[in-house]
């Protein structure tokens, strides 16, 4: 008879651990984008073709998630925040994560072809390969510029949503990229800058580490003044209105605050109040995008009973 | 340490399989939903039925 108390019991995965693989909270922002930029195209998808795709650009999204937790298991094992992770953990050993990554990439990129279009199906591939290689394997460990250019591959799915649904690329859907391509540099900055340990252990060129906390804050700014028109200009697409201006100009207006609040502050405030406005930034960046792509939506909504739009 | 048949172990086994059995169930699912949703939107059909389809016929010159 076998004897199976030689096994470590806490080693073996449980089916929790492989969800974890997918990194469900980047999906869930994966979920709310991409059904946006579907539902504000101008051409009507069955309900259930629409709940399908929008499935599949999350499992995409999810299978680049457990491709990144394969190669990086090295990294995550030093930082505090990731060790806990399904990999550095033992739980699930590297190998499972790249048969689950790749499995569920090849999944996805063929269930949203059949269920959407061909041309989604291949930004959904290119989205998982800029994640993945692109962000994870080329640039994480090499360039400060990281987040920067990595930050595309989180700004794909409203664009592959609008793909879903129109089978192409245009300006609105180029607008709803931008706004989420300039959103993810001051938003992972200020994480930066409260987990600053974290990065610099495990040997990340983090811009915090690479060109110092000052040189992140004004990037912070920067970045924030650069996202503004961009959001700005949003509402004169054929998918903004005056709601979204409305809603854009105060959300804007109090991204740009927290940014300057950011700047003016030096080390020693932060560390002695524990980093509180740079923690109540990333917050509020998460409720400024959420709020954009709201605003995007309610336009829709408004459309549909010919009001909105200009 | 006496094998058990509730072991830790195996629920935590059976968890996974109940997991991979749920999600493979939903698989189906959606393909099926999926594949009616599809034929729905799609144009009628026409089988084959000896005779001559109107719909493929040149229109009847005006008398």
């Amino acid at each position: 008879m076998a004897d199976i108390s030689s096994y470590e019991h806490g080693q073996e995965a449980g089916f929790g651990d492989y969800v974890a693989l997918l990194k469900p909270r980047v999906m869930s922002l994966v979920v709310f984008t991409a059904m946006v930029g579907l539902l504000v195209a101008p051409v009507a998808v069955h309900p259930f073709v629409a709940f399908t795709a929008i499935l599949f650009i999350a499992l995409g999204g999810g299978a680049s998630g457990a491709l990144n937790m394969w190669y990086d298991a090295d990294i995550d094992a030093i930082m505090r925040r990731t060790r806990a992770r399904p990999v550095p953990s033992g739980r699930v050993t590297a190998g499972e994560a790249l048969g689950l990554g790749l499995g569920l990439s090849g999944l996805s990129v063929m269930m949203l072809s059949l269920a959407g279009n061909i041309f989604a199906g291949l930004m959904l591939a290119f989205t998982i390969f800029f994640y993945a290689v692109v962000y994870t394997i080329w640039l994480k460990r090499r360039t400060p510029q990281n987040i920067v250019i990595g930050g595309a591959a989180g700004a794909f799915p409203p664009m592959i949503g609008w793909a879903v649904a129109t089978g192409g690329i245009s300006l609105s859907s180029l607008a709803m990229f931008a706004i989420v391509f300039l959103w993810t540099p001051p938003h992972f900055w200020s994480l930066a800058l409260f987990m600053k340990e974290d990065y610099s252990n495990a040997g990340v060129p983090m811009l915090t580490v690479t060109h110092g906390r000052p040189a992140t804050r004004r990037h912070i700014l920067a970045y924030t003044l650069i996202l503004a028109p961009v959001a700005l200009a949003t509402a004169f697409t054929s998918i903004g209105g005056p709601l979204y201006l409305v809603a854009s100009l105060a959300l804007n207006a109090v991204f740009i605050g927290g940014a300057v609040g950011i700047l003016r502050r030096s080390e020693a405030q932060a560390e002695a109040d524990g980093y509180h406005a740079e923690k109540r930034f990333f917050r509020f960046s998460l409720a400024y995008l959420f709020g954009h792509f709201t605003a995007l939506l309610a336009e829709a909504a408004l459309h549909s009973f010919n009001l909105g739009g200009w | 340490m006496a094998i058990t048949r509730d072991h830790e172990l195996h629920s935590r086994r059976f968890g996974r399989n109940l997991g991979l059995g749920l999600a493979l169930a939903a698989f189906v699912v959606l393909v099926f939903g999926l594949t009616i949703a599809k034929v729905q939107r799609g144009d009628s059909m026409q089988a084959y039925d000896h005779q001559p389809r109107v719909s493929l016929l040149p229109p009847e010159p005006a008398k």
